[in-house]
């Protein structure tokens, strides 16, 4: 057993262990809120951390929550068929909208505005589809419990926080689990060659479009599980709050800020901007609209800046500099920008 | 429903989107000069109209200033603003991956959101002009729609010949030819840099300017006009000004039938999906070349 392994068991232990703690639903809504946010960070750098940058992981987002709450409120169709239902679309449309991509060597400037474009299709095709969706009013989930019924299993809704605390942490853990085994498979080393030189990556074999593929469909799928069970969560969604460009960049930013290079990177980002928007609200108060989100722009500006592997990625870094020999440089890694 | 052709709510329809055309003609035009010469894609470009709209609409409302001083003091405000997004943030990035100077816009783009918010609350606000209406058989064309296409037209040839006929113009064209030799022949990118991107958020102002008579302003108008000009812009081949003015007009006349037909969304949706469609089938614009 190794000292990391000690490390992560202590760490998962205590995450358990925190709903027993008694605190507050407000203090436990903010952990689900970290960890489903990390969660669905941690998928969008499983591909945002080779290069491919997707504007439109809101397209997903929001398939994932419309698809299980149609096929609930329309057709009973319970979210636990739904989910898988979801994640089939949304990779179905990864795919759709990947091939082509990868196909035609669309990359950089132009990938991120081709997914920002499905990420507008998906948020206006749910508004244009009012009569189903609700529109921009959102929509939710028919429910089925009530005070002598707090919990359905069958309906996935549940009325305590403490059941959610635990759905989420188990997602979140298989996200992780994802982005690790992602990080540990050859996919890895493919998609480096590939961000560093797609021709010379191509001529030693590396299948350039099915490696970016698989990566992109992965993400794709994640991103839909984590917005279905956004939606199961709140039991309301809107395609302003599942779709758009508006949360397809704070879902980039997020994991930039957090650092997408490294597994805990997207959820530290969470943690950040979750706890920035709660401190501000609870300090300045409910009328101060905006600036959080001003704060949160200059950090993002900052971050871009100063410290483009974001806040793990530069603690690591600082930490293996202080680990080596003085005098040697410190750059132990690639820069994205290099 | 009638046959279309006779119908004038088709004509007015298509002459509407004609003229909306126009709007986006506009809109797209700062945005490719910055892309054609620094390579930079500003994601924030709306999040500048909006400013420059807030500015015309505080200084003709709350200052009193007549309406055509307050247009030129948001063209002004909004080409400084440009000239310091580049200066402070983007240029020192400008060495790293491209997609880096992309999403440092992205993070202005959320602060000028919430500085709106900030200042200037959520709601909507109108200027409160109206030119009226101009009454053409059985169609009526409203005169500001009119004007801002009038406006756009002439901005794009303004820029045209500016590009051609002057001596900085020519210095912008050649650094987007060649941004290596350039320096050597005596010209500073660093300077046209700069001059480029008061010019693009000049323009930007300028689109502003037409906005403001056009929609009401809140800080969140920027997410509604953002996305559909960097597709005008991509659709047309980034930096190809001709091709985005083209894609303009093709875009606003998908929008307008879509909301003849059916409804405005449908019209968008519509819209962007020929945008991916054509992203697949001319990756480098409507006009592009291979190279």
């Amino acid at each position: 057993m190794t000292v990391a392994t000690v490390f992560k068991a202590v760490g998962l232990l205590a995450i358990l262990a925190f709903p027993a703690l008694g605190f507050s639903d407000y203090v436990l809504h903010i952990a689900i809120s970290i960890l489903l946010w990390g969660y669905i960070y941690t998928g969008w750098s499983v591909m945002g951390r080779f290069g491919l940058v997707s504007l439109g992981h809101g397209a997903f987002m929001g398939i994932g929550a419309y698809v299980v709450t149609m096929l609930w409120n329309h057709a009973g169709i319970t979210p636990w068929i739904g989910i898988p239902v979801a994640v089939i679309v949304s990779m179905a449309v990864g795919f759709m909208i990947g091939f082509p991509c990868f196909r035609f060597r669309i990359t950089g400037h132009y990938f991120a505005l081709v997914t920002l474009a499905l990420s507008e299709v998906v948020r206006l095709l749910i508004v244009a589809l009012r009569d189903y969706t609700g529109g921009s009013l959102g929509v939710t989930p028919v429910s089925v419990i009530s005070a002598d019924n707090p919990s359905s299993f069958l309906a996935m809704q549940f009325s305590d926080k403490v059941s959610w605390f635990y759905i989420v942490v188990a997602v979140w853990v298989i996200g992780l689990l994802i982005w690790r085994a992602v990080d540990r498979s050859m996919i890895r080393y493919a998609m480096e060659a590939v961000s560093q030189e797609e021709d010379a990556a191509a001529s030693v074999g590396v299948h350039v479009t099915r490696t970016k593929l698989i990566v992109t469909m992965i993400s794709a799928a994640m991103t839909a599980v984590g917005g279905a069970i956004y939606g199961q969560y709140q039991l309301y969604i809107n395609p302003e709050t599942t779709s758009g460009i508006a949360i397809s960049l704070q879902i980039v930013f997020a994991a930039i800020a957090g650092g997408m290079f490294v597994q805990l990177g997207p959820t530290v980002g969470a943690v950040i901007t979750l706890l920035l928007t709660e401190t501000l609200r609870q300090t300045v108060g409910h009328d101060v609209h905006g600036l959080d989100v001003m704060i949160y722009g200059a950090m993002l500006v900052l971050f871009i800046i100063y410290m483009p592997r974001g806040v793990v990625g530069r603690l690591i870094d600082a930490f293996e500099r202080r680990s080596e020999t003085p005098g040697t440089p410190g750059q132990a890694r690639p820069q994205p920008g290099e | 429903m009638d046959f279309p052709l006779t119908d004038p709510f088709f004509w007015e329809t298509v002459i509407q989107g004609l003229l909306f055309g126009g709007v986006l003609a506009l809109l797209s035009l700062g945005l490719n000069i910055i892309f054609g010469v620094i390579d930079v894609v500003w994601i924030c470009y709306a999040e500048l109209i909006m400013i420059g709209m807030y500015t015309i609409y505080f200084l003709y409302s709350d200052y009193g200033v007549p309406l055509p001083l307050a247009m030129g003091g948001g063209v002004l405000v909004v080409a400084v603003l440009g000239a310091a997004l580049h200066h402070f943030i983007i240029r020192p990035i400008l060495h790293t991956e491209p997609i880096n100077q992309l999403l440092v816009t992205g993070g202005v783009l959320f602060f000028l959101q919430g500085f709106a918010t900030l200042a200037f609350s959520v709601e909507f606000r109108n200027l409160g002009v109206s030119f009226g209406s101009i009454e053409a058989g059985d169609m009526y064309i409203p005169t500001t729609r009119l004007l801002a296409f009038v406006v756009s037209l002439v901005a794009v040839v303004g820029l045209w010949l500016f590009l051609k006929r002057t001596y900085l113009g020519t210095a912008i064209r050649a650094i987007s030819q060649d941004r290596d030799v350039m320096p050597l022949m005596g010209v500073s990118p660093r300077k046209i840099y700069l001059v480029t991107s008061a010019l693009g958020g000049g323009l930007a102002g300028l689109g502003a300017c037409l906005l403001v008579l056009l929609y009401d302003i809140h800080p969140a108008i920027g997410l509604t006009f953002g996305p559909i000009t960097f597709m005008v812009c991509v659709m047309g081949g980034l930096g190809n000004m001709i091709g985005g003015f083209i894609a303009a007009f093709i875009f606003a006349e998908f929008i307008a039938l879509g909301g003849f037909y059916a409804e405005i969304e449908w019209g968008y949706v519509i819209a962007f999906a020929f945008f991916i469609v054509m992203m697949f089938i001319r990756p480098q614009g409507i006009l592009g070349t291979k190279n």
